[in-house]
């Protein structure tokens, strides 16, 4: 990425807009507007069903918005309009990788062959679809080791060289997390959608974590967009959060200014006894 | 849930909780064989049935049931006994040289069976079967052990691929090595078109959907007889050559030309050589595959079909492609069987051959070639050599089943080795294989 744009204003790469998600007669998110820029991470927040996933599955293309525009630009000018694509294709085209809240890892298959999978699309190219790849072409060959030496360099940052040849499976919680993270940083994505990575983990854990995304922040052009419970972990490494509750969106801002939005600390911890006499007066109880 | 009982002296209370157990089994016993084998009908000189009963046959095998889960019941325990799925350390590191082993040696027998057995017509037919099914059981192997669609209805592909080298070779003379690649192609058109209004469905209603397309087949061509002869079949399918050269006594036939005594063998050999180089080629490819970004894709589908989308990973093609692939090599091995038989008919394909296909895979465990391999061979030399027993033997058949499924739940070679690895390859235990369903 050109470093003009994030010495400058920080241009958008994600902008959400008027974004509508409906079940049925439950609305999961409603009216959202947000957007990311690039380089930041960007923190999406809120209690329990507050809609963060529903957003998360909307932008990744696994549900489609009833209504609402999602805009993702890269650097060189090109835009995607998210709801138009299909999943597999928000992936491949537009760039954009995520992990899941309940960890999606193939078990059976090894730590590498996982982020082996995830280099499937230049693979696949560099395999002449298959057809050249079947008789061992050296371009093929080239591009397997160009992918295994990306993988490596992913299981290096992620601190799994050691357990590469071993299955998904067999790996401990934590393990996992780093994986997931791992596997989707292989896509060279220009967005990160993490749904809470912190998820399960101890303070240590949590605080590799943190070092992980800045250094993904440091030295990748990927931006990152989080859910997130763990405040260590908003609170510590976030540019910008964005807070839901409702599907609603009731804060946006720097960490500071919505840790002392009182909305923010109304919808975490319940509003004041004084407010709710206000309320109930106002609606005549 | 899974542990193993220490054998112990019986206490009275083992001996109660045996005996209790014991007569719950004789109870089971009863109710089962007592119309099974307690009565027994005949057909009376009047044309009529006529029910004897056989009282001594029952007692005598609910004395074994009960004897025999009585004995067991103090052995053991009466928790069900489960066999340790993996040998210790030690054993490990002895036996995996000569497992090292197997495939080469397997290879090099069967590459010597002809030579071996010349003059053995049955054996080499045996051989050909053997072979036969194991290349189905290979091509089925892409579709249910890699990506983890559970088809039911492979002999579909099959039958399409026989139909089309009949077809061809008939109508259009042309040979063999033409009909081949066209039959496996049609075949694999087929299974694209299975593919497409499957792509949805997971695990059991893929299962039924493609059961009922191999049922569509079946009928299909049992039904249009103007194109396919109906239920008569096609005969006079024209017999393989040896690239042009006939297996006939003819002064330009294949013993006159190489100078040999004519047999009938030659043909038979030649045909033992060809199914097993098809199914050579057949694994070569699968194994290639499994390498190869596709073949990943295959079973990261099998694994989480979800996860593969985040990926970028088109998961429609990756379905058909697999559906494409394992109909192909179901078509090459129905060409063969068309040319070796040289007669079809629709009752060659019917669903217990797809359940036999479908058995070997999961005898030998989903995704290993050498297990299929194994099982093929064991499977269908074990029907040969139960044949005098006659209607006992898919009894038989039946109980070694459910033995092997305990004893292996997840097949004969359950684990799977890695595509890919960096230091070392370490294989993967069957436990963490996700299978049947993608």
């Amino acid at each position: 990425m050109n470093a003009t744009a994030s010495s400058a204003a920080p241009e958008v790469i994600l902008a959400v807009e008027h974004l509508t998600m409906r079940f049925g007669g439950l609305i999961a998110v409603q009216d959202l507007s947000f957007t990311a820029r690039r380089g930041d991470i960007t923190a999406l927040i809120g209690p329990n069903g507050a809609g963060k996933t529903t957003v998360f599955n909307c932008i990744t293309g696994f549900y489609k918005p009833t209504a609402g525009m999602m805009r993702l630009e890269h650097g060189d000018g090109a835009s995607y309009l998210l709801e138009r694509l299909l999943d597999y294709r928000i992936a491949k085209l537009a760039r954009v990788a995520r992990t899941f809240q309940n960890i999606r890892l193939f078990a059976g298959m090894t730590v590498l062959e996982n982020l082996l999978v995830a280099r499937h699309n230049p693979l696949m190219l560099a395999s002449g679809f298959t057809f050249l790849g079947l008789f061992g072409v050296a371009s093929y060959r080239l591009a397997e080791r160009a992918a295994i030496e990306k993988a490596t360099y992913w299981l290096d940052r992620t601190g799994l060289t050691a357990r590469a040849d071993d299955p998904a499976g067999d790996l401990s919680y934590g393990e996992q997390r780093r994986l997931e993270i791992a596997r989707a940083m292989c896509t060279d994505p220009v967005l990160l959608c993490l749904d809470e990575p912190a998820a399960g983990l101890n303070t240590r854990e949590s605080g590799e974590l943190n070092e992980l995304l800045l250094f993904i922040r440091r030295e990748h052009p990927t931006s990152i967009l989080l859910i997130e419970h763990d405040m260590s972990v908003v609170m510590g490494i976030s540019d910008h959060v964005v807070v839901l509750d409702y599907g609603v969106k009731i804060s946006d801002g720097t960490p500071e200014a919505v840790r002392n939005d009182p909305r923010v600390i109304g919808a975490y911890l319940g509003v004041e006894d004084k407010e709710v006499e206000t309320v109930e007066a106002e609606v005549g109880l | 849930m899974w542990k193993s009982t220490k054998i112990e002296p019986a206490s009275p209370h083992d001996l109660r909780s045996a005996f209790k157990r014991a007569s719950l089994g004789a109870l089971v016993a009863l109710g089962l064989f007592g119309p099974l084998i307690g009565l027994r009908s005949d057909q009376g000189p009047t044309g009529a049935l006529e029910v004897t009963p056989r009282w001594s046959w029952l007692a005598i095998a609910i004395a074994a049931v009960f004897l025999g889960t009585f004995v067991r019941a103090l052995l053991f325990g009466t928790e069900p006994v489960v066999v340790e799925g993996r040998l210790p350390k030690s054993m490990q590191r002895l036996i995996a040289p000569v497992g090292r082993l197997v495939a080469p040696a397997i290879l090099l027998f069967a590459l010597a069976v002809p030579v071996l057995f010349f003059n053995n017509r049955y054996l080499l037919d045996l051989g050909i079967l053997v072979l036969t099914y194991v290349m189905l059981g290979w091509g089925l192997n892409i579709v249910v052990g890699l990506a983890g669609l559970l088809d039911l209805g492979y002999v579909a592909f099959y039958a399409v691929g026989a139909y089309s080298y009949a077809l061809l070779a008939q109508n259009f003379g042309w040979s063999f090595w033409i009909c081949l690649p066209l039959a496996g192609m049609l075949a694999a058109f087929w299974g694209i078109l299975l593919g497409f209004p499957v792509l949805r469905l997971r695990g059991d209603y893929l299962a039924i959907v493609t059961l009922a397309f191999g049922e569509i087949i079946r009928l299909v061509l049992l039904n249009w007889q103007s194109f396919t002869g109906g239920p008569n079949g096609i005969g006079g399918i024209p017999r393989p050559s040896f690239f042009g050269i006939p297996f006939n006594d003819d002064e330009d036939g294949f013993a006159a030309v190489f100078g040999l005594p004519y047999t009938a063998t030659y043909r038979i050999v030649f045909l033992y050589y060809l199914i097993l180089g098809l199914a050579l080629i057949t694994n070569w490819v699968t194994l290639r595959l499994r390498r190869l970004p596709i073949g990943r894709a295959w079973e990261a589908l099998r694994e989480d079909e979800i996860a593969c989308r985040s990926l970028g990973i088109n998961t429609t093609n990756t379905k058909l492609t697999a559906f494409a692939m394992g109909a192909m090599f179901g078509g090459f091995a129905g060409s063969f069987f068309a040319t070796r038989q040289g007669f079809i008919s629709p009752e060659s394909f019917t669903f217990t051959e797809s359940a036999q296909v479908l058995a070997i895979v999961v005898l030998g465990g989903m995704g290993s070639q050498l297990g299929v391999a194994i099982a093929a061979f064991a499977m269908l030399s074990a029907f040969e050599l139960f044949r005098e027993f006659e209607q006992y033997r898919m009894l038989v058949f039946g109980l070694a089943m459910v033995l092997i499924m305990i004893w292996r739940p997840r097949g004969l070679i359950a684990s799977r080795t890695p595509s890919a690895f960096l230091k070392q390859p370490k294989v993967v235990p069957a436990e963490l294989v996700r299978e049947g369903r993608a």
